[in-house]
């Protein structure tokens, strides 16, 4: 199964709150891939990329390190796509 | 952070009287405000946010729990608090399920870290099922409030 995965940083100054955690979710469900979303540090956690609840539960303040991990057949699309929108600090500042 | 530092125990509704989503969150928002967490002055506006926060995308994230919350320059310090209703209220949730519980949510503007740290904990309690079954199951103020205690003493 291929696999996929990149590092990013949290870049919009409100961090992974609902908004950008709900619509993170909604992009992740355009793939059947199995997507997560690691964090390291102090508290580790790792969240299913499609659970909203889990992707809260990440609290990934600005700065924050994150991987994001996908397992299928599109997970370099995934990937891509669900970086993207980090990149593009969810519309926000 | 624990639940106990931002959820206000003499706010908690065990049994909301309201049976729609704006109401709900206005009975909720109108407890912080009697337990001294709001300004009374502040409590139309407050709910004004939160009813778009609502419009915007329903924090009915499923599981019969909803979570709504705001941050708003009315807002001096984190403030939370937990409504039930037994009866269920539409919430436009995700799994289009009725909410049964309610977190409350206030923050002030400028802490964008403490909103993601409480918000985290509320989940992370949220997302056991034996949190969730007990909340849903405890009728009084008193056993809400002991089972947060319990929440926070087991991280």
């Amino acid at each position: 199964m291929p696999t996929a995965s990149r590092d990013i940083i949290v870049s919009n100054s409100l961090g992974l709150h609902a908004r950008p955690a709900m619509q993170f979710v909604d992009t992740a469900n355009q793939f059947r891939s199995k997507v997560t979303v690691s964090k390291g540090g102090d508290e580790p956690y790792q969240a299913d990329g499609k659970s909203v609840m889990q992707m809260i539960i990440l609290a990934a303040t600005e700065g924050t390190s994150l991987k994001i991990h996908a397992v299928g057949e599109d997970a370099e699309i995934a990937v891509e796509k669900l970086a993207k929108l980090f990149e593009d600090k969810f519309g926000e500042e | 952070m624990k639940l106990k530092e931002f959820i206000v125990s003499e706010a908690i509704v065990p049994q909301i009287t309201a049976t729609d989503r704006n109401s709900a969150l206005r009975e909720l928002a109108t407890a912080l405000a009697n337990a001294g967490a709001l300004p009374l002055a502040a409590v139309d506006e407050v709910v004004d946010a939160l009813i778009k926060r609502e419009q915007n995308g329903s924090t009915g994230f499923g599981k019969g729990v909803a979570v709504p919350h705001v941050k708003h320059p009315k807002v001096k310090r984190i403030a939370g608090t937990i409504g039930r209703s037994a009866a269920g209220i539409d919430f436009a949730a995700l799994d289009h399920q009725p909410v049964f519980t309610i977190f409350l949510l206030l923050s002030p503007e400028n802490q964008p870290q403490q909103h993601l740290q409480a918000m985290n904990i509320v989940f992370s309690n949220l997302q056991k099922n034996i949190f969730r079954r007990f909340l849903r199951q405890s009728s009084t103020r008193e056993a809400i409030v002991d089972l947060l205690d319990e929440a926070d003493q087991r991280p």
